[in-house]
């Protein structure tokens, strides 16, 4: 009688995790500890609720995903932590610097909080969602849930504007960004319609000097989001946000039906229709102005002028290089430093090599989502894994590239890094999907 | 999909490539412009953060950080008010000016050559103090040509012609920078406006920027240059000498200037005008040269360029587009050409030089605070001026007329001195503006000067540039050279 013989499998990716999850919790001790001396000269106890909640949270993430998880990549887990610590360690850092006087103070406090919630709400996500192949049956309800996120900073009563960007939601002490969290649900849509439609449109359609031209009513659906990303643009009065969704379906909608024609012709739709609307719209003149002549007088003393973008020019200027070190700097010069602008104050007090450091963690994280993509089989995980991966990086592109005026400025948030729980929340769920996406690749040798 | 997947990699890969590079451009190519940008407040917080270098002259401090109990550890401490043209001030409210300004770099610890330093800073976090500048000033001399200038408004300033070193800069009136130093808001602020709107405008410095001045006869140096340079002309060349000269296509009469002794021989050589300071040959040899040759000349001297001493000279000007008459006028440094006292000391050390014109610099060496040297100036040759021929007849001119001709006054017993003086007008009932510019020993020169008075030394239109502007030179180039 033969024994059968349990082999166990040791969950290396886990393990590597695991190593890589201690060595960004000591980076996170020490730059925590760096903050305190270099502001208030002393290691403060309230550094250890920082560095606990956080951690306590992220060692149990990781003790899940060993149950729930054991194949999922290894570097997701460490580089979301290591960014949003990173964050918290800048938001902390500014709170210091505020005058004593000053109420809001514990901007750092609330964002560990949100931080443990939002790592919290995506650890139900990967034990609830046992396959994402299951979010299909939901790709209608996802849709209406994105454009209903959409509208609800446009309602009345619950709205609220903000530096002119109508694109945040009060509810009593709370205020969010839906607009984090429409940005998974139309990337769930986008993947799970064009899943559904990629043959007709790829295929059908009539040859045009010697291009594919679609049928009419395949390119309902596509004129259709391109009007919803303009009312975005003009009611919401935010270009980022309304090219986030934009270029995210076009992309989608390339990968799917590998015809450029789309994006062309995407793209041309979307500039035009922006130009058209910027006409009507007194407040981008000067926005476009300011990212173009910042250093002008005329628009450096203009409200509403480049006073913002030209401080945390100077900030960046100043950090050069190596930065000025954690504490060392005065990124508090720069209004909004712990939101909008917090790659400014990273950039001024961690330096050029802050910045390329930061930015080689996004670039990373896209690559683990795309190298997911690549891996699954079946088209609906190729999108969603892609479109996870491209929201990252579009969303990323469009804030940073708004500091160090590659494009104009706009109200996104870094991922990640800035202050703000809807923020956090959003992007902790994206890490949770990018998790099970990557723990259900086929095996090598079930698929060909 | 995976041939798509990978374009789109490929854009992504792009978008964050972009990024790279606005980082890089905006954080090291663009940091220094915008960190000199005088809306940038971080510069001045930053500046006060560690211990600022001092600016020394002869091992003594003339501008120093000393610890203050305010929120900005360091006040900046002057001494001397003869300094204030070459120390400038640093202030925490109006910026910083001169040397505080040029050596800004230096004396925060920000210069390149700190950079180990720096790099060690960033791992200890112990800041980098500032950098100590020497200056090549002689403080005995300074004292000198202050004291000389008296009570008139105007500028001192002299250097070895063979390295370029300045001795001595002064420029009158001179303020106490403290004034500006002080961290408190109003007091500077009042202060500042007050230096500000004087009328006898003590913030600027006389001797390399702020307004020009009408050169007078000491731009005959120049002309003559041009004349020999053309080879057309020798010292030994003759100008027709009228007493009266009208000059053509005008009804202006331009005469010899009262202090000449001109009058006399219908005709004279250039070596004799030059001696006895004639106008009237040196407009008619202008004419004839044209005004592209003297433009030229005046360039090879070094006029329209902007010197950095590490201060900026603002550029001197010989004018362009004149009509013969003007052309005349300006041959005797009249009409529209305008100098700085520096550049006139260029002239005049070129010649002294052989006809090398060595960079002006004032400072000898930098070094770190814990003494070890940073940077050291070695001469630096600019250009050849003009030939060693032409700057020996010049040369031999200028002793002409120190020892017998209109400079007499910058004699000095016992040493053979070159000068040139000049008495500029500035417009009817005008003051005149005097100079002097010379050398000694003219044949092994030790020192080569400049001297500039305003407001015709408070003598109206009877000041000279012999009886005011070279006693003054005297006393410098005497102390100089100790006789």
């Amino acid at each position: 009688m033969a024994k059968t013989k349990r082999v166990r499998v040791m969950p290396a990716k886990r393990n590597l995790e695991l190593i890589m999850l201690l060595f960004t919790f000591g980076v996170y001790a020490f730059a925590l500890a760096q903050v305190q001396l270099a502001t208030i000269q002393v290691l403060n106890p309230e550094g250890w609720f920082f560095w606990s909640v956080p951690v306590v949270l992220a060692t149990a993430f990781h003790i899940l995903l060993r149950f729930k998880a054991s194949d999922a990549d290894p570097l997701l887990l460490p580089i979301g932590f290591f960014l949003n610590s990173l964050g918290v360690v800048m938001i902390y850092r500014l709170d210091l610097a505020k005058p004593l006087s000053d109420l809001d103070r514990t901007v750092g406090q609330r964002q560990v909080i949100w931080m443990a919630i939002a790592m919290v709400i995506a650890a139900a996500i990967l034990w609830g969602v046992k396959n994402h192949l299951s979010l299909r049956k939901y790709i209608y309800i996802s849709m209406a849930l994105g454009v209903l996120l959409l509208i609800l900073p446009l309602l009345p009563v619950i709205g609220k504007t903000v530096s002119g960007a109508h694109l945040w939601v009060n509810l009593g002490p709370l205020s969010f960004q839906p607009g984090e969290l429409a940005k998974i649900a139309l990337t769930i849509f986008f993947a799970g319609y064009l899943t559904s439609r990629r043959e007709s449109l790829s295929v059908v359609g009539r040859k045009v000097l010697g291009i594919r031209i679609p049928p009419a009513r395949e390119l309902g659906p596509i004129a259709f989001i391109w009007l919803a990303s303009l009312a975005v643009l003009v009611l919401q009065r935010d270009l980022g946000t309304s090219l986030l969704y934009f270029g995210l379906f076009l992309v989608l909608i390339y990968v799917a039906t590998a015809r450029a024609f789309y994006v062309f012709v995407g793209l041309l739709m979307f500039i035009s229709g922006a130009a058209i609307a910027s006409k009507f719209m007194s407040y981008v003149g000067g926005r476009l102005e300011g990212w173009l002549n910042p250093l002008d007088d005329s628009n450096y003393s203009a409200v509403g002028g480049s006073y913002q973008i030209v401080q945390s020019m100077f900030g960046l200027a100043h950090g050069g290089l190596f930065g000025t070190g954690l504490g060392g700097g005065l990124p508090q010069i720069v209004p909004l430093a712990n939101s909008d602008f917090i790659i400014s104050a990273i950039g001024e007090e961690l330096g050029l090599v802050g910045i390329f450091a930061v930015l080689a963690m996004y670039l990373l994280l896209v690559a683990r989502a795309l190298r997911v993509a690549n891996a699954h089989a079946d088209d609906f995980s190729k999108l969603l894994a892609v479109g996870l991966g491209f929201v990252i990086a579009l969303q990323v592109f469009i804030v940073i590239g708004g500091v160090f005026r590659v494009v104009p400025l706009t109200g996104l948030t870094t991922p990640l890094l800035a202050a703000g729980g809807s923020s956090l929340v959003a992007n902790w769920i994206i890490i949770a999907l990018l998790l099970r996406l990557s723990d259900t690749l086929p095996k090598a040798g079930t698929v060909a | 999909m995976t041939p798509e997947i990978r374009r789109v990699a490929n854009v992504i890969l792009l978008m964050f490539l972009s990024l790279f590079i606005a980082a890089s451009a905006m954080q090291v190519v663009n940091a220094d412009s915008l960190n000199n940008d005088s809306r940038n407040q971080r510069a001045v917080f930053d500046g006060y953060k560690t211990q600022r270098g001092s600016i020394l002259v002869e091992n003594k401090p003339i501008a120093e950080s000393v610890a203050s109990s305010d929120a900005y550890h360091f006040l900046r401490k002057y001494s001397g008010v003869q300094y204030s043209s070459l120390t400038g001030f640093y202030s925490l409210y109006q910026g910083r000016t001169e040397l505080e300004n040029s050596l800004d770099n230096s004396l925060r610890g920000d210069n390149s050559a700190q950079f180990f330093e720096q790099l060690n800073a960033l791992f200890s976090g112990n800041p980098v103090t500032g950098a100590s500048v020497e200056l090549s000033i002689d403080e005995k001399v300074q004292q000198v040509a202050w004291d000389a200038l008296g009570d008139n408004k105007g500028a001192v300033i002299a250097m070895d012609p063979t390295t370029g070193r300045i001795i001595a800069m002064v420029s009158k009136p001179g303020f106490d920078a403290n004034l500006l130093a002080t961290h408190n808001t109003s007091d500077a602020a009042s202060n500042y406006k007050k230096l500000l709107t004087r009328a006898d405008a003590p913030l600027i410095n006389r001797a390399i920027s702020g307004n020009l001045y009408a050169p007078g006869s000491v731009f005959k140096l120049v002309v003559a240059s041009a004349a020999f340079e053309s080879g057309k002309y020798t010292p030994e060349s003759t100008l027709p000498n009228p007493p009266r000269y009208t000059l053509p296509g005008t009804k202006t009469v331009i005469t010899n200037s009262g202090e000449s002794k001109c009058g006399g021989a219908p005709k004279v050589s250039i070596a004799t005008a030059l001696k006895l300071s004639c106008n009237i040959p040196f407009a008619q040899l202008g004419i004839a040269l044209g005004q592209d040759a003297i433009s030229a000349q005046a360039k090879k001297f070094g006029f329209g360029d902007s010197v950095s001493i590490p201060m900026k000279s603002t550029p001197s000007v010989y004018p362009t587009g004149m009509d013969v008459s003007q052309t005349g006028l300006s041959s005797f440094g009249q009409f529209d050409v305008r100098v700085s006292p520096l550049q006139m000391l260029m002239v005049t050390s070129a010649i002294a030089n052989g006809g090398i014109q060595m960079q002006p610099y004032l400072v000898d060496q930098i070094f770190t605070s814990n003494l070890t040297l940073l940077q050291e100036t070695k001469p630096v040759q600019i250009r050849r001026s003009i030939s060693t021929s032409t700057a020996e007849s010049v040369k031999n001119m200028m002793i002409a007329a120190v020892a017998h001709g209109v400079s007499s006054n910058g004699a000095i017993p016992g040493v053979v001195v070159a000068g040139k003086t000049g008495t500029a007008e500035n417009g009817v009932g005008q003051p005149y503006t005097l100079w002097f510019t010379g050398f000694a020993p003219a044949n092994n020169p030790k020192v080569a000067i400049a001297v500039v008075v305003e407001n015709g030394g408070g003598l109206g239109q009877s000041g000279r540039g012999n009886s005011v502007a070279a006693p003054i030179a005297r006393k410098v180039m005497q102390a100089v050279l100790g006789k």
